[in-house]
């Protein structure tokens, strides 16, 4: 397998390590982005070990937008070249409180919807000049249709769809490939808290693999696991009339 | 949340994980923990010892699976350092294509590292390699009361010591650096001999164990009068040449826990005639893969549920040489006459290879492991004889698969357990250690 170039904002979510693991495996030169420097560290250390060529760090607090153009030319100046960037940085609003804490709401759409789109219009510019790779992003099977358990993060992750959708349309001339990654119900530290129900929650392993094959094969969007297709759209067929009135 | 358990489901006691993924969130855990008036905890692998070892007596782990990292690895020499929650999995994953494997592996490898330390694992070469413990060569702790510390064979030596098959006591277990062996090749060329009863067993095994660096025999426990002790013994070298490729995942999962136990008398007595008569020659020789040679039971996802809810217990001990015979037949004997018959029964001769562990399983003689379906009342007089004759044989029993041993017995087969206390995490308490020491 050839080594790649990848680009990771959000470097240390779950999703984002397992799938670091398999391209650092392939000899791949990394640039990773997240907020805290320490974990960072760790992770460099463990894709160095796992084969990786080089891991080149960069902290980065989900808000600070204004910085991103920066961030973008260091991974582009660092790598050269970039075969891969995955936008994968995120957390799970608690659905309740931002129903009666404005400034916790708005900040938890910020960080889901606002940044994701930030970091897409960061380096869809250099991709633009380069005239290949894969851009892909994490948005979330919540994204399909906003539900009443978790709508803040739905619509943030709508947003980062519909954006996505965009942008897919305008780089696709220009030779660039945009992906849409929606996963399920994952065992990552962003879930641990919840109860999952085992049998639809898939490992970071897992959708990592599906994953990297989604970007070798240029899907467009990629439910993980396949399933999610499956029960997103009975979901969305469901009449707004009966829809309204489940507390799904 | 869901709740995690032991893997033979018995006994039940839920534990509440709380997951720590990375080193600098130990602190802040434990102090969660302390203020929600939790006094004491343990940390939590992957859950695969049997009985209560891995189970906290305030019922809340400290989950660290997802502590899975690489610090370092050096494929010349096949040092790695990894953090504690590393399954040797994903050790085999990163080093059998550089041309390294696990000095020592248990028969699963669904386990962590910081598992396979704090029950200083053995596998089918313990009569050549020793115990995990012994090809280990430094390890960081954090203990409640101390920090972060190290500890290997020349530094903290007691430390090292007790932490070695010191059932995750000594403190949280971080960081393990391990010596791996060298390999040429993913293969093993193995050698399956059928042998018709226990005599014939301690003669093959005496005759080819050094020929072989690994050697187990499968026993039909539920053939008796001369066919009792009845198996196969199996032998097996890594190949020295060939691929080295990680094993393609194949496993299939159980997927509901039945109703009844599936393993019972009748099931059982079908398995174990036909797993015998499976080989009609004496001598197979083959060449396999690592994966099935090492890990048969890892292609059944949770083939722990095949006993259904009320779970199973394993019985193993290690025996010494001079009555390891006759308390191997009269533990046979017992078993088959209370109908008690297990799933796989297995023989292993066991060398006389110090491990660093104070309380290490492994000793000189035969070990025997049993399976049995969980029935509270049979387990207890079945456990109680073979107790007995275990004692009686100055044999002992293996920590990590045990959920029943009195605190007598287990006082007098390891007598270094006062040391394993007074170096004892204070915050840290498992089911098995009060259950043993009080």
């Amino acid at each position: 397998m050839k080594k790649k170039n990848v680009l990771i904002i959000g470097a240390s979510s779950g999703i984002a390590e397992a799938v670091a693991r398999r391209y650092a495996g392939q000899g791949s030169n990394f640039v990773l982005v997240a907020r805290n420097q320490a974990k960072l560290d760790v992770i460099a250390a463990d894709l160095i070990a796992r084969g990786a060529t080089g891991v080149q760090t960069r902290v980065w607090q989900g808000h600070d937008t204004a910085s991103l153009p920066e961030i973008a030319s260091f991974a582009w100046r660092t790598l050269g070249t970039v075969d891969l960037a995955l936008i994968a940085h995120g957390t799970l609003p608690d659905q309740a409180r931002a129903q009666r804490d404005l400034p916790y709401a708005v900040e938890q759409f910020r960080t889901n919807g606002e940044s994701a789109v930030a970091c897409m219009l960061a380096v869809a510019g250099h991709f633009e000049a380069q005239g290949n790779g894969v851009l892909a992003v994490i948005g979330s099977v919540a994204g399909d249709r906003g539900r009443q358990s978790n709508y803040v993060y739905g619509a943030a992750k709508a947003a980062v769809d519909a954006f996505a959708s965009g942008l897919r349309a305008q780089l696709f001339k220009k030779g660039v490939h945009v992906l849409t990654i929606k996963p399920g119900f994952v065992a990552t530290p962003m879930t641990a808290e919840l109860d999952l129900p085992a049998a639809l929650t898939a490992t970071t392993d897992r959708v990592a693999a599906d994953i990297e094959k989604a970007v070798n094969s240029r899907r467009n969007v990629l439910y993980t696991p396949w399933f999610w297709a499956l029960i997103m759209l009975i979901i969305r067929l469901v009449p707004t009339a009966i829809f309204k009135r489940l507390s799904l | 949340m869901p709740t995690l358990g032991s893997w033979g489901r018995y006994p039940r006691h839920p534990q509440t994980p709380h997951p720590v993924a990375w080193p600098f969130e130990i602190e802040s855990a434990l102090s969660r923990l302390r203020s929600q008036g939790v006094e004491s905890t343990l940390g939590y692998g992957c859950g695969r010892s049997y009985g209560d070892s891995c189970l906290a007596q305030s019922d809340h782990v400290i989950a660290l699976a997802g502590m899975d990292r690489l610090i370092a690895a050096d494929w010349q020499s096949g040092v790695v350092t990894a953090q504690a929650g590393v399954t040797l999995d994903g050790l085999i994953q990163v080093g059998l294509p550089n041309g390294w494997f696990l000095p020592v592996t248990p028969g699963t490898k669904f386990v962590t590292l910081g598992g396979a330390v704090a029950n200083d694992v053995h596998g089918k070469n313990h009569h050549v390699m020793g115990t995990f413990g012994r090809h280990v060569r430094r390890i960081v702790l954090y203990r409640s009361d101390a920090g972060v510390c190290e500890c290997s064979p020349t530094v903290n030596t007691e430390l090292f010591n007790a932490t070695v098959g010191g059932l995750g006591l000594t403190g949280l277990i971080l960081e393990v650096e391990l010596q791996l062996r060298a390999v040429r090749s993913s293969d093993i060329s193995q050698t399956c001999i059928k042998f018709g009863n226990l005599d014939e067993f301690f003669a093959l095994s005496t005759q080819h164990d050094s020929k072989y660096e690994y050697t187990v025999s499968w026993v039909d426990c539920l053939a008796g009068g001369k066919r009792a002790g009845r198996g196969h013994y199996i032998g097996g070298n890594h190949a020295t040449e060939g691929e080295l490729e990680v094993a393609r995942h194949k496993a299939k999962r159980m997927p509901v826990d039945p109703p009844f136990s599936l393993v019972n008398t009748l099931t059982l007595k079908a398995f174990n005639t036909l797993y015998y008569q499976r080989q009609v020659r004496k001598v197979v020789e083959t060449r396999v893969d690592y994966d099935p040679f090492f890990y048969p039971l890892d292609k059944l996802l949770q083939w722990n549920r095949m006993y259904g809810k009320a779970g199973f217990q394993q019985y193993q001990c290690v025996i010494p040489p001079e009555s390891g015979r006759d308390a191997v037949a009269a533990i046979l004997r017992e078993t088959s006459l209370n109908g008690a018959g297990s799933f796989l029964a297995v023989l292993k001769q066991c060398a006389d290879i110090r491990s660093p562990g104070l309380l290490s399983f492994p000793k000189a003689g035969v070990s025997l492991a049993l399976d049995f379906a969980q029935h509270d009342a049979l387990n207890i007089r079945l456990f109680a004889r073979l107790d007995a004759l275990v004692h009686e044989a100055r044999g002992r029993l293996y920590p990590a698969k045990d959920a029943h041993m009195s605190a007598h017995h287990f006082q007098q087969a390891y007598p270094a357990w006062t040391r394993l206390e007074s170096l004892r995490d204070p915050m840290l308490m498992s089911r098995f250690w009060r259950r043993v020491t009080s």
